[in-house]
C-alpha cells in the first residue's frame, strides 16, 4: 500500500480565492456559446436584443474586470476528495472559508451573507456552503459556484405522491418555471434531481449545474427527459429577461436515482443566465 | 408601437404618463438606491415624522445593491435586483409621490394598482448584466445607512440608463404581453 499524498490545505484556499474572481468575472465558454446559439434561435427582437446585450456584458466584464453580475452570489464550494490524500495544516472548512474571504475581498466582489433574522452582513462572504464527496484518487477537485439569490429563491422542492409519475414530475418543473417568470433572469439552466431523499435531491439539483451546457446526458431516461422539458419550458414564451420570447431556458440538466417505494422526490434548482462555475483540480 | 423616450428626473405625472408597458426609456440624472433593508428603514422613518434620505416626490429609486469600485472606479457592477420583495414597502412611496421603480421581474396586484391610482411606472433593467448597467453611473455616493454595506442608499448619477417599461399608469405589463405573444 502506498503512502497517502500530502496536500497542504492552504493550497485549497488559495485555489478557491483564484476560483471566485475568475468565476465572477469571467463568463464560461459554455454559457457564451448558448448565449450565441440562444440569440440566433430567438424569435423576439427584443429577446434577441437582450441575448446581444448579455454578450457585451460578458466581454466589458472581461475587459474592465467587474463581476459579470453585481449578485457574485453565495459561495457554493464542492470538493471531490481522493481517499489516497491526506490533508496538512489545518482545518478544511476553515480553508475553504479563508479562500472565499480573501477572493471576494481581492476581487472586488459583493459580500452577500448575513444573518437570517437580523440581516447584518457577515462582511467577507463567508460561511460558504460546502459539499464534500470521498473518491477514489489522490487529487482534490474543487468547483466553486457563486449562487445568485434571485435564482436561488425560485427553486423548488416537491415531494411526489408516486401516482403522479412522470406526468407529475414534468408539471412540478413547468409549475416551478411559470411561478418564476422573469424573476430568476431568463435564460434560465434548470438542475432537476428524480429520486432519492429530500435533502440529497436537493444537492444533486444543484450538481447538475456543474455539467457543460453541450454535454450529453450518460443515462438516456434523462438524457430524454432533458429535451422534453426544455421544449416545454421554451413554449412558455418567458423569453430572455421575461421580455417575451421562445429562449426561456438554455438547457435542463436530469438527474435520476432511486427513491423509496413511498416516494417520488423532485428538486429544482433555477440557475440564472450568469450560470459561473469554476474548477481546480490540486 | 413601442418608442424610445429620453427622461430627465425628477419625474413629473406627465412624464411618466406618456410612457407604455414595452417602451424603452433612457433615463438621465439623479437617481437612489433603496434594497429590502433600506426600504424597512425609509417608510419606519416617514411613519416616525421623520425626513427620507432623499425627497419621494418626483423620485427614482432603482433597486440595486451595487459590488464594490475598484480603484479608479467610480462603481462595480450595478444590475437590478428582483422587484418583489420591495412590493410591502412599495405602495406607501407611491403614495407620497415616488414615479418610477427600476427593478426586474413580477409586481405584486397592489403595487400595480398603486401605480395606476397615483401615476408611477415600473422599469426593467436587464437582469444580470451588472458590468454594462455600470457604464450608465457617472457619480455614486453612500447618503444614508452605510452600516448596511452592498443595502445602503445611495445617490446615482445616471446619463441614459438603457431601461424597458413593464407597468405603464394604464396598468398594461409587458411581462403578461410578452408571454402572451410568444407562448405556445
Amino acid at each position: 500500500m502506498s503512502a497517502p499524498r500530502e496536500v497542504q490545505v492552504s493550497a485549497i484556499s488559495d485555489a478557491v480565492a483564484g476560483l471566485c474572481g475568475q468565476a465572477d468575472i469571467e463568463l464560461p465558454a459554455d454559457v457564451r456559446r448558448s448565449f450565441e446559439q440562444a440569440m440566433a434561435a430567438e424569435e423576439s427582437p427584443v429577446g434577441k436584443g437582450v441575448l446581444a446585450r448579455l454578450l457585451e456584458n460578458a466581454d466589458l466584464a472581461q475587459d474592465t474586470r467587474l463581476p459579470i453580475c453585481q449578485d457574485c452570489g453565495l459561495a457554493v464550494v464542492f470538493l471531490d476528495l481522493g481517499q489516497d490524500v491526506h490533508l496538512i495544516g489545518g482545518d478544511l472548512t476553515e480553508a475553504v472559508n479563508e479562500g472565499v474571504r480573501r477572493g471576494y475581498k481581492d476581487y472586488y466582489l459583493r459580500k452577500s451573507v448575513c444573518h437570517p433574522f437580523s440581516r447584518a452582513n457577515t462582511g467577507d462572504n463567508t460561511p460558504a456552503v460546502i459539499h464534500t464527496r470521498i473518491v477514489p484518487g489522490d487529487k482534490v477537485h474543487v468547483w466553486l459556484v457563486p449562487k445568485g439569490g434571485g435564482s436561488e429563491n425560485m427553486s423548488k422542492i416537491f415531494l411526489l405522491t408516486p401516482a403522479l409519475g412522470l406526468e407529475g414530475v414534468k408539471k412540478a418543473v413547468l409549475d416551478t418555471v411559470i411561478a418564476a417568470g422573469p424573476n430568476p433572469c431568463p435564460p434560465i439552466i434548470l438542475g432537476v434531481a428524480v429520486g432519492g431523499t429530500f435533502d440529497d435531491a436537493a444537492v444533486r439539483a444543484k450538481r447538475s449545474l456543474l455539467r457543460e451546457l453541450d454535454s450529453v446526458n450518460p443515462d438516456p431516461e434523462a438524457a430524454k427527459l432533458e429535451e422534453e422539458l426544455l421544449a416545454a419550458v421554451n413554449d412558455l414564451g418567458i423569453g430572455p429577461a421575461g421580455l417575451g420570447g421562445r429562449m426561456t431556458c438554455l438547457k435542463v440538466f436530469v438527474d435520476i436515482r432511486p427513491c423509496h417505494i413511498a416516494s417520488l422526490p423532485v428538486a429544482v434548482n433555477v440557475q440564472c443566465h450568469a450560470a459561473r462555475h469554476k474548477e481546480a483540480v490540486l | 408601437m413601442s418608442q424610445t423616450i429620453r427622461l430627465t428626473t425628477p419625474l413629473t405625472d406627465q412624464d411618466v404618463s406618456q410612457l407604455k408597458a414595452g417602451d424603452q426609456v433612457l433615463l438621465s440624472g439623479t437617481i437612489y438606491t433603496a434594497r429590502d433593508a433600506a426600504h424597512k428603514r425609509i417608510v419606519e422613518a416617514i411613519k416616525q415624522g421623520q425626513e427620507p434620505p432623499f425627497p419621494i416626490a418626483g423620485a427614482a429609486i432603482y433597486y440595486v445593491g451595487p459590488s464594490p469600485a475598484p480603484p479608479g472606479r467610480v462603481i462595480g457592477a450595478a444590475g437590478p435586483t428582483t422587484s418583489y420583495r420591495m412590493d410591502a414597502y412599495a405602495p406607501f412611496l407611491i403614495e407620497r409621490g415616488l414615479k418610477a421603480m427600476i427593478g426586474k421581474g413580477k409586481r405584486g396586484h397592489e403595487v400595480k394598482e398603486a401605480m395606476v391610482r397615483h401615476k408611477a411606472v415600473y422599469l426593467a433593467a436587464i437582469g444580470g448584466a451588472g458590468a454594462l448597467m455600470a457604464g450608465a453611473i457617472t457619480e455614486a455616493e453612500v447618503i444614508a445607512y452605510p452600516e448596511l454595506g452592498p443595502e445602503a442608499v445611495r445617490r446615482l448619477v445616471v446619463e441614459e440608463m438603457p431601461l424597458f417599461v413593464v407597468n405603464d399608469v394604464h396598468g398594461a405589463d409587458l411581462y403578461e404581453q410578452g408571454r402572451e405573444a410568444y407562448g405556445r
